[in-house]
């Protein structure tokens, strides 16, 4: 079984201060780790333990700057043979829809039974690049998957809905799945590993190698241009309790005491 | 001349799901105010007619597909007949529902039809002919205003509970018409095989009164069981965000958001949350929501009635004894 695992090099922004930068339209990035995505680290682990248990190979593919190598290495640590980084300034501003079309025009070009990417990135959170790959390769997809289990040419998947409730569906090989978190338990990789993973070449192509052209790519290549980014206005405001966490453990038993609650 | 905006409604054993009636409302006043008319679109098979008739009192046309083959959601076949119905009707802008379902069928569509899409929208508008998004990036920390690409068509995927569904009145009495189904044969790359319930779990957090929530921040799962100290103090249960779940620290049925329960206790304690959508929409009805987190900026404190930004490990232990000090002197 030959795998293809679409990884992307992110921000960490759970605990991060974010500030906006000068253009308005994007993030200071100083002062902020990347590492790869969390939805990706799943999908790479669950490409692993496949090859692991069937046999085959795998692949990761990164549309990025030449710092997401440090992504790509942990793949190879986790396991990935092989890595390939399309990376060309003309991608600046692009969209979910232009990486699909890039990861689209590398991968035709590459056997594959089944190609995993993570549900949807922490960074942007359009939940698109998995299905339009499918559509583009003119291959079968399933979103948001939680469990893989491998058939004869098919697959048989199960697919998280809302509020606790999954739908099994079966899906002809070749396919694209995009994973969900807790699909498995991510491994531990060690520092040995990724040293050794260091020794391994990256490939790196850039946009002439895809074919695809400057105007279908970055902005004009997008479906969607931001504009403006902000800080979103607060619901309600929480009125904060200051001090020392003896002094705030008082005030919250306080208030629960007040309301009947203790 | 006058444009259509479709909804696409959902719906999953038997039941109408309510990011219908929520994007039926803002398609309403989305076509109100640019004048084009606002058409729902159901597919499916049993029951359908009952569907049609709830989602009449909604919108001006109902656009019926009844096939045997369209019982189930399914991505490849429900795509075969949004890509003829968008074409042939040549609509302006369809909303499909950010959810399970959306986001398996969305993408593709847009890519079939050659038509731009915008996901998990929480806003629209036109503006002359172009369609102007609100979305939100980093976990919610962020928003941005987004332009699509300009088109004679769009797509986009609405966030769920973003719109409040008002049922119009008088009910719009919409016109309900068949469609003939274009299916031919059944889906031959993907087959729905069955649903799979949760398995019933030993706690039912929507039934307690005070519920102890703790994500991320927790960091290891060995410093659960001081937490749970402080639930069972408190009489509460311990519930929990995804990551929690996904680590395996904590049973699925102790998830709170989207994927996992909808909560509504009297007190709410956010231990460690940041507060993704996903969380928030499963507990921001409780009564009193309390939020210790060390970054001042997470979102979940624009749900919180009190907030503290601290460490939870220092806050938490303080807490517990003096509640344990209160309740001494009480009794």
């Amino acid at each position: 079984m030959d795998i293809i695992v679409c990884v992307k090099h992110v921000p960490e922004t759970a605990e991060a201060d974010l500030k906006i930068d000068s253009s308005g339209r994007a993030l200071e990035n100083r002062g902020l780790v990347f590492d790869i995505n969390e939805w990706d680290d799943y999908a790479i682990e669950e490409a692993v333990r496949i090859k692991e248990k069937i046999g085959g190979t795998v692949t990761a593919i990164t549309v990025g700057s030449q710092e997401a190598d440090s992504t790509l290495r942990k793949c190879m640590a986790r396991g990935a043979d092989r890595a390939i980084r399309v990376t060309d300034e003309h991608l600046e501003g692009s969209d979910g829809h232009v990486v699909a079309k890039i990861l689209h025009r590398v991968i035709r070009g590459l056997h594959y039974d089944m190609i995993l990417t993570g549900a949807q990135a922490n960074d942007d959170g359009y939940a698109m690049v998995g299905p339009v790959v499918a559509e583009l390769l003119g291959v079968s997809h399933a979103a948001m998957v939680k469990k893989v289990e491998l058939k004869d040419g098919f697959a048989r998947v199960n697919r998280e809905l809302e509020g606790g409730l999954e739908e099994i569906v079966e899906v002809r090989l070749p396919t694209v799945f995009t994973i969900q978190t807790g699909i498995n338990e991510p491994r531990y990789v060690s520092i040995m590993s990724i040293r050794k993973a260091m020794q391994k070449e990256i490939k790196v192509l850039g946009l002439a190698d895809t074919g695809l052209s400057e105007n279908e790519v970055g902005e004009a290549g997008s479906w969607i241009n931001i504009e403006k980014m902000f800080v979103p206005l607060a619901e309600k405001q929480a009125e904060l309790i200051r001090g020392s966490p003896e002094e705030v453990a008082s005030r919250i038993a306080e208030i629960l005491k007040a309301r009947g609650l203790i | 001349m006058m444009g259509e905006i479709l909804v696409l409604s959902e719906h999953r054993l038997g039941q109408i799901r309510d990011v219908t009636f929520e994007m039926l409302t803002k398609g309403r006043g989305l076509a109100e105010k640019t004048r084009n008319e606002l058409s729902v679109v159901v597919l499916g098979h049993t029951n359908i007619k009952g569907f049609a008739e709830t989602l009449s009192e909604y919108a001006k046309r109902v656009l019926v597909v009844d096939d045997a083959r369209l019982e189930n959601f399914n991505s490849e076949t429900y795509l075969k007949v949004l890509e003829r119905l968008i074409k042939e009707r040549n609509a302006l802008l369809t909303l499909i529902g950010h959810t399970s379902f959306g986001v398996d069928l969305a993408p593709s569509l847009a890519t079939a039809l050659n038509i731009p899409l915008a996901t998990d929208c929480i806003d629209m508008e036109f503006e002359d002919d172009a369609l102007i998004v609100t979305r939100q990036m980093y976990g919610g920390k962020i928003n941005v205003k987004a332009r699509l690409h300009r088109s004679e068509r769009y797509l986009v995927t609405v966030r769920q509970a973003t719109f409040q569904t008002q049922k119009p009145q008088p009910p719009l009495n919409g016109e309900i018409i068949e469609i003939p189904s274009p299916l031919t044969e059944e889906a031959n790359r993907k087959r729905f095989i069955e649903y799979v319930q949760p398995p019933p779990g030993g706690v039912d957090i929507t039934s307690a009164d005070t519920l102890i929530g703790i994500g991320r921040g927790v960091k290891d799962a060995q410093n659960i069981p001081m937490i749970e100290e402080l639930a069972k103090t408190l009489g509460g249960v311990l519930a929990c965000s995804r990551p929690i779940v996904d680590k395996g620290w904590l049973p699925t049925d102790r998830q709170v958001g989207t994927s996992g329960k909808t909560v509504k206790p009297k007190l709410y304690i956010a231990l460690g949350i940041s507060g993704s959508f996903q969380h928030v929409l499963g507990m921001k009805n409780s009564d009193l929501v309390i939020a210790i987190n060390k970054d001042q900026k997470a979102p979940i404190f624009s749900f919180t009635d009190y907030g503290v930004v601290d460490d939870l490990f220092k806050v938490v232990p303080q807490l517990k004894r003096k509640i344990d000090e209160l309740k001494a002197q009480k009794a």
